[in-house]
């Protein structure tokens, strides 16, 4: 049997999905970010939601966001998603409504955003990116930086008494009332990519069902901030990461 | 024996030859092109065993540019 059987005879298991725009993106290759906008897209088409769904998109590597999945979106000063969340899903109720974020823009210029959002119960999904770096500007050093990794600007690696730990935005916003779903997944395999998109399929069922803010953390990497690899920043992402970032769910009720 | 054969189709054109396929592929089907890129100017990924394939679509999973469709067929042939 050849390939023109298989493809003649054969199902089709997998198609580049509908919303996904036909423009290349600008993520550079092997980046996390295209992943989670891919799934993103497979999941918008699969729980026929086009119509209905609102993208908030942050400033850094996803800022063109809007460019690529085909929904509505509105492109939020630096931090500010969440706030600007809140405004279109109380205006907009039956809409549903995502935030898309890096760690700089969720858990450093908007961590008060991010913060008093969760903390009010919001009926959004914050989609939080982090890759532990400021991948659009160069490779500086993120509050979610690891101790000892190296970045533009901890070229010694980060150190807690100059830099400060390492922040766990997720563990935070688990504390919080307002905050019905909180996981961290990551997309480094085809089963974490299954099992991710099942969670932030939850996170966008909870948003319909008016449950309260739901958080899906995907642990990702920069492989150009990082300066490896795409291949070996899934490995290193891996041994480095999970421990100070386990995977799992944290909140789910 | 019912035998399951799978073929991919890659968009040369929009692959980024970021090699994380080829690192999925449970089977050895995929490569990047030694020499040859696209009109980008990157190394695109190829089917170098393409008898390997099983359709379990683990490339398009980890692709971030969403370059596979996959195909799938149970046969009792031999080949
Ligand atoms: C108000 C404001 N301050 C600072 C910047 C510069 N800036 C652009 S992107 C960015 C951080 C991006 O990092 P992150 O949110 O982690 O996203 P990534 O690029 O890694 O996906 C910063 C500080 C800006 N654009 N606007
Ligand atoms: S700089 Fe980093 S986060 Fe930005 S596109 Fe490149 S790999 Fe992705
Ligand atoms: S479908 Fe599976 S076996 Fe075929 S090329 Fe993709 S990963 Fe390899
Ligand atoms: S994962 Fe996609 S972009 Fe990367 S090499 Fe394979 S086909 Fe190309």
């Amino acid at each position: 049997m050849n390939r023109e059987d298989i493809i003649k005879n054969g199902t089709i298991v997998y198609n580049r999905p509908r919303l996904l725009n036909e423009r290349n993106t600008h993520y550079c290759p092997g980046c996390s970010h295209g992943v989670v906008h891919r799934i993103l897209a497979e999941l918008i088409e699969e729980m026929g939601i086009e119509d209905k769904t609102i993208g908030i998109a942050p400033v850094g590597c996803a800022v063109f966001a809007y460019n690529y999945i085909d929904v509505d979106w509105i492109e939020a000063a630096h931090g500010r998603a969440p706030a600007v969340a809140t405004a279109v899903s109380r205006l907009n109720p039956d809409n549903v409504v995502f935030t898309y974020q890096g760690d700089g823009d969720l858990a450093a210029i908007g961590t008060a955003e991010t913060i008093h959002a969760a903390n009010r119960g919001e009926n959004i999904v914050i989609i939080f990116i982090n890759n532990a770096i400021y991948g659009m500007t160069g490779g500086q050093m993120a509050p979610t930086t690891l101790l000892g990794q190296k970045t533009a600007t901890t070229p010694y690696g980060r150190k807690a008494d100059i830099n400060g730990y390492p922040i766990k935005m997720s563990d935070l916003l688990a504390q919080l009332d307002g905050t019905c779903f909180v996981t961290r997944q990551a997309v480094h395999t085809p089963a974490a990519v299954r099992k991710a998109k099942k969670a932030i399929r939850q996170a966008f069922e909870n948003a319909i069902a008016k449950r309260g803010t739901s958080v899906v953390e995907i642990v990702s990497t920069c492989n150009s901030g990082w300066k490896l690899s795409p291949a070996k920043s899934n490995e290193w992402m891996a041994s480095n990461m999970f421990e100070k970032y386990p995977l799992g769910d944290l909140k789910n009720i | 024996m019912a035998k399951i054969k799978g073929t991919v189709i890659i968009d040369e054109q929009r692959c980024k030859g970021c090699e994380l396929c080829v690192v999925a592929c449970p089977t050895d089907v995929l490569q990047l092109q030694n020499k040859e890129v696209n009109d980008r100017g990157y190394h695109f990924a190829y089917t170098a065993q393409p008898d390997n394939c099983i359709g379990c679509a683990s490339c398009a999973m980890v692709c971030p540019d969403a370059c596979f469709t996959v195909y799938k067929i149970t046969t009792t042939d031999n080949i």
